[in-house]
């Protein structure tokens, strides 16, 4: 029963820290831009599928993620010099319509380009097998994940709360106006923290690939999951990304492992069997509310 | 900006618009394109959930995305009454608006508490979980959603008939546009008015803003039951897709088209887009590329959509 | 002068709406996107290899096949198949992958008197109590490869199953099919349709320790699911086993050498030694440069049932009673060898034993190993009251 949990455990870890990748670019853009942007979940699925045609094309998962996450960057640089810079001023309406329509584009482009049916994306050969550890065999795929998440997260956490950088992307989210009249260069800040966060989404759609499908709407079911992570987590603070993902993480997978062991001893198997996930997601809602009931800012609120 | 103020001319072009939306069938009928007729009854229940959205976002100024969710209550109440044997319309549609309505007063009760981005978020948010919990719930149908395997009756008339349900729903619509209408110019509809334009002020003066907000929401909810029960008897099953959060995205791309904020503005929006859909797609395959271009050009050039070009604008 | 040719032009006009069977048209509807497009690409590659084959004609007259992608949706399903009934009216409907949503569609189809020949969905409510007579499938009923893959798993011995099917018609028939042959201690878990991480499922799999594991999770749903069984480490202790569905090219080509040694059960092999077989095999891989699956030849068999009934009834589609007789005479060639319809219009068959290895050519694919059932009829006919 501890393998169980344990292992339950550590998919809760990998699907956190892969939450939390999406939430990062997410939190940021909104906390220091006041741009609500509903497409984030597309740049998650262009970035899979840039990885996807990259890696066949190169025979190689490696090469194909780190062409995937350029040609995302790319893609994120001329959205955001074309079209968010005007949505930084407008209101939400606006930027939630531009964005939405965004999202319209992005899912018939890339059926147009790549057709409808999912690409496939295989983790290189080495990582397709099992590892041992704590006298179970778990898939070495997800622990790669898990560690790159980890990393990502360590490096997260330098940038922003030791590099000059992060001083001025940490002032920018908590009061924008200060930082322009202090002479820091907003705008190319604006533009570098978006094309981080359209980097970080393709990285997760890339390492994700493999574990789910590259297909058309991938992003839409998880883009609530993340706007879930943020306003827990606060918006515009990273610290408050991690820790809402981490929460969103495991509450999900914990809840869906093993809320129908719990649910079986007492309702036949099907029913068990919906009600378990349903009621696992439901739990994350009813989390959010919960906490911003106490705290409606969120845990770690960047404003002040 | 006003809602609802008419110039003579749009009375009459209304009066005209009815009249042909009365000879349609006919028409159609004539031309052999009787199917079609299934077709404008379910632009006219999207112009009814279009300008229930308007009612909420632009006459009331609140953003919600989770507007599909009682769209969606509306629809699964009715297959739950064909379900428990209810086949009579003038039950079913009441029982729709009342379900949706009251699951938009708890909605909103808990989300207008909030503001801005969090507001768009929460109800985003609720209507996920809505969308969560019907499919979940087995008995009524799960991710396959309930049938309904035969229409309503209304009045004791069935609707077996696509002219049958097609005359239903537009009556049921000119009385919600008569509706909104008249609201518009009541006390109540200027008080919400005023209050989106200027909270501030209507808080000092010491209107209960939140209730009025409240109502409007729930208000608008509750009409949108009523479309999502049209709809549901339209194409014989209640689906969990209604409930999506997309389905929100695409009411509100309708209301923005067409003119957030004037009277009009769903219906027209929702005309023209579902028109564009079933005549374009045949023709561009991906034509939801040309959209979602259009309405990038809209938000920066046109703001105000299509309507706006007809409607007068005063202060 | 001028009268007399618009009179003529106007009885012309309205003997052409008369539907004068010029042309047949058949309204294709399939899932042609998400993790269930390589199914439905696959029936309609068939169908329309077929279609070739016949020279564009069906029973001598022009084609036209109209295709919905109904994106694994009931209510958009429903949606296309409205539209092609009742604008396009089609002569017959075909297609669809997963029985929910065949049950969606259904009874607007049956109400509108067309014929629908399934390439592939076979639920056991259509084989029963609510058989119909407009309803035909070509391929199998739901039960029936899982009942075969019971049978080898009664047969070879193994104590302990565990079942992993999705939470829908398809796998409840999947469950019920597998029990019905094999006699020994089992444990269901139901996934969510559309379903891509397992990881939760396997972690359940590893505290269970089952001696087997008989799984039915068509198209990307089975590719994930044996990808990350391998990677996890299960298929070390735990055999698998699959009915055709989760075996075969679409899987084996996404999964590779990891599928090597699995056995599977079905009606069809592209090793079966019949001319039809042979011809439409080469075919295939000539026009599609990849190997037929069993839905490709599914899709392949309806356009030639639809083929032989529109000959027999001399393109008069419009004798719905005729018709019908046609479809259930069955003159054509399948390309699986014989077979003959059940009272309910489900097939009467034999189901064969495959093992995933390699064959001449060094490909990783199926191999025909037995017989399992011979003319096999489903459990569903005697509940079936169709005239």
């Amino acid at each position: 029963m501890t393998q169980l949990v344990l292992e339950q455990a550590l998919n809760g870890l990998q699907f956190g820290l892969m939450l939390f990748l999406l939430a990062a670019g997410l939190t940021l853009v909104f906390g220091i831009m006041d741009c609500i942007n509903l497409a984030h979940g597309s740049l998650y699925m262009v970035g899979a599928y840039f990885v996807a045609a990259a890696a066949q094309a190169a025979d190689s998962f490696w090469l194909g993620l780190g062409a995937g996450i350029a040609g995302t960057a790319v893609l994120g640089l001329l959205l955001e010099l074309s079209l968010f810079r005007q949505l930084y001023r407008r209101d939400h309406l606006s930027q939630v319509l531009a964005t939405f329509a965004l999202i319209l584009i992005a899912n018939e482009s890339v059926r147009l380009i790549w057709g409808p049916a999912p690409l496939l994306l295989n983790p290189p050969a080495a990582l397709s097998g099992p590892v041992e550890i704590a006298g179970f065999f778990y898939p070495a795929y997800r622990l790669v994940i898990i560690g790159v998440g980890l990393v990502v997260a360590a490096l997260l956490y330098l940038l922003v709360a030791k590099s000059r950088v992060g001083m001025w992307v940490r002032a920018g989210a908590s009061n924008r106006e200060m930082t322009e009249a202090l002479g820091i260069n907003v705008r190319g800040l604006f533009t570098a923290v978006f094309v981080f966060g359209a980097a970080l989404c393709a990285l997760a759609g890339g390492l994700l690939g493999p574990l789910l499908a590259v297909q058309v709407g991938m992003g839409e079911s998880v883009l609530i999951l993340a706007f879930v992570v943020i306003i827990i987590g606060g918006i515009g603070s990273i610290r408050g990304a991690l820790v809402g993902a981490l929460i969103v993480g495991t509450v999900d997978t914990l809840g869906r492992a093993l809320l129908p062991t719990l649910l079986r001893a007492t309702l036949p198997a099907d029913a068990a069997a919906t009600l378990g996930p349903a009621l696992a997601s439901i739990l994350i809602y009813l989390l959010m509310a919960a906490i911003l009931f106490f705290k409606p800012q969120g845990l770690f609120p960047a404003r002040a | 900006m006003a809602f609802y103020r008419p110039a003579r001319w749009q009375n009459a072009a209304v009066i005209v618009s009815l009249a042909m939306l009365i000879a349609l069938p006919e028409l159609l009928t004539a031309l052999d394109q009787s199917y079609y007729t299934g077709f404008a009854t379910r632009v006219l229940i999207f112009a009814l959930a279009a300008s229930s959205l308007n009612l909420v976002l632009g006459f009331g100024g609140m953003v919600s995305l989770g507007h599909a969710a009682f769209f969606g209550v509306g629809a699964y109440v009715a297959a739950i009454c064909y379900d428990a044997g209810i086949h009579e319309g003038l039950l079913v549609l009441p029982l729709a608006a009342l379900f949706a309505g009251l699951f938009a007063l708890l909605v909103g009760a808990i989300s207008l508490r909030t503001r801005g981005v969090y507001f768009i978020m929460i109800t985003l948010a609720f209507a996920q979980m809505t969308y969560y919990l019907f499919v979940s719930a087995r008995a009524w149908g799960g991710d396959d959603g309930m049938p309904i395997y035969e229409r309503m009756r209304f009045a004791g008339f069935s609707l077996l008939a696509d002219e049958a349900l097609y005359y239903l729903a537009l009556g049921v619509l000119a009385l919600c546009m008569l509706l909104f209408a008249r609201l518009a110019g009541a006390r109540f509809g200027r008080t919400v008015q005023a209050i989106r334009d200027n909270e501030t002020r209507m808080e000092a003066l010491g209107y209960p803003v939140f209730r009025y907000r409240l109502v409007c929401f729930a208000l608008g909810g509750a009409v949108a039951g009523l479309a999502g029960a049209l709809l549901a008897n339209l194409t014989g099953m209640a689906s969990p897709n209604l409930l999506q959060w997309t389905q929100s995205g695409t009411l509100l791309v309708m209301v923005i088209v067409g003119g957030v904020g004037y009277l009009w503005g769903g219906l027209v929006g929702a005309v023209v887009l579902l028109l564009l859909e079933e005549f374009l797609l045949a023709w561009f395959e991906h034509w939801h590329i040309v959209l979602g271009l259009l309405l990038i050009g809209i938000v920066l050039f046109a703001p105000r959509g299509v309507a706006a070009l007809f409607g007068k604008r005063h202060g | 002068m001028s009268i007399r040719l618009t009179a003529l032009a106007a009885a012309l006009m309205l003997a052409g709406s008369v539907h004068a069977a010029d042309k047949i048209k058949v309204g294709f509807v399939s899932t042609l996107s998400g993790p269930g497009a390589g199914l439905g690409v696959d029936i309609r590659d068939g169908f329309n290899l077929g279609i070739q084959h016949l020279g564009g004609k069906l029973g001598g007259l022009p084609a036209d096949v109209l295709v919905a992608d109904d994106q694994q949706n009931p209510d958009i399903a429903k949606q296309a198949s409205d539209k092609l009934l009742k604008r396009d009216k089609v002569d017959f409907m075909t297609g669809i992958v997963f029985s929910n949503i065949m049950l969606a569609v259904g009874p607007a189809v049956f109400q509108n008197q067309t014929f629908y020949i399934s390439a592939n969905a076979g639920p056991s409510q259509y084989a029963g109590e609510q058989c119909n007579p407009f309803f035909f499938n070509v391929a199998w009923q739901n039960d029936n490869l899982h009942e075969a893959v019971g049978k080898v798993v009664q047969d070879k011995g193994f104590k302990n199953v565990m079942i992993v099917t999705p939470n829908y018609p398809g796998g409840k028939d999947a469950v019920s099919g597998f029990k019905r042959f094999y006699k020994g201690k089992t444990e269901e878990m139901y996934t969510k349709l559309g379903q891509l991480d397992y990881a939760a499922e396997l972690a359940q799999i590893r505290a269970a320790k089952p001696d087997a594991l008989f799984f039915f999770l068509p198209g990307g749903m089975g590719i994930n699911f044996v990808k990350q069984f391998v990677a996890a480490g299960l298929s070390r202790d735990t055999q698998l086993f699959a009915p055709g569905f989760s075996a075969d090219e679409d899987v084996i080509k996404a999964v590779g050498d990891p599928m090597m040694g699995m056995f599977n059960s079905s009606h069809w092999a592209h090793d079966m030694d019949n001319a039809e077989n042979k011809r439409f095999v080469a075919d295939f891989q000539k026009a599609y440069g990849r190997l037929p699956s069993l839905y490709a030849s599914q899709g392949y068999d309806a356009a030639l049932m639809m083929d032989a009934a529109v000959r027999d009834v001399k393109g008069n589609v419009a004798d719905k009673k005729a018709l019908q007789k046609a479809l259930e005479a069955k003159r054509f060639k399948s390309v699986r060898g014989d077979f003959k319809f059940n009272s309910n219009h489900y097939p009467i068959q034999n189901y064969y034993l495959r093992v995933i290895g390699k064959d001449a050519q060094g490909r990783v694919t199926n191999k025909t190993m037995g017989t399992i059932f011979t003319n096999h009829a489903d459990a569903y006919a005697a509940q079936c009251k169709m005239k």
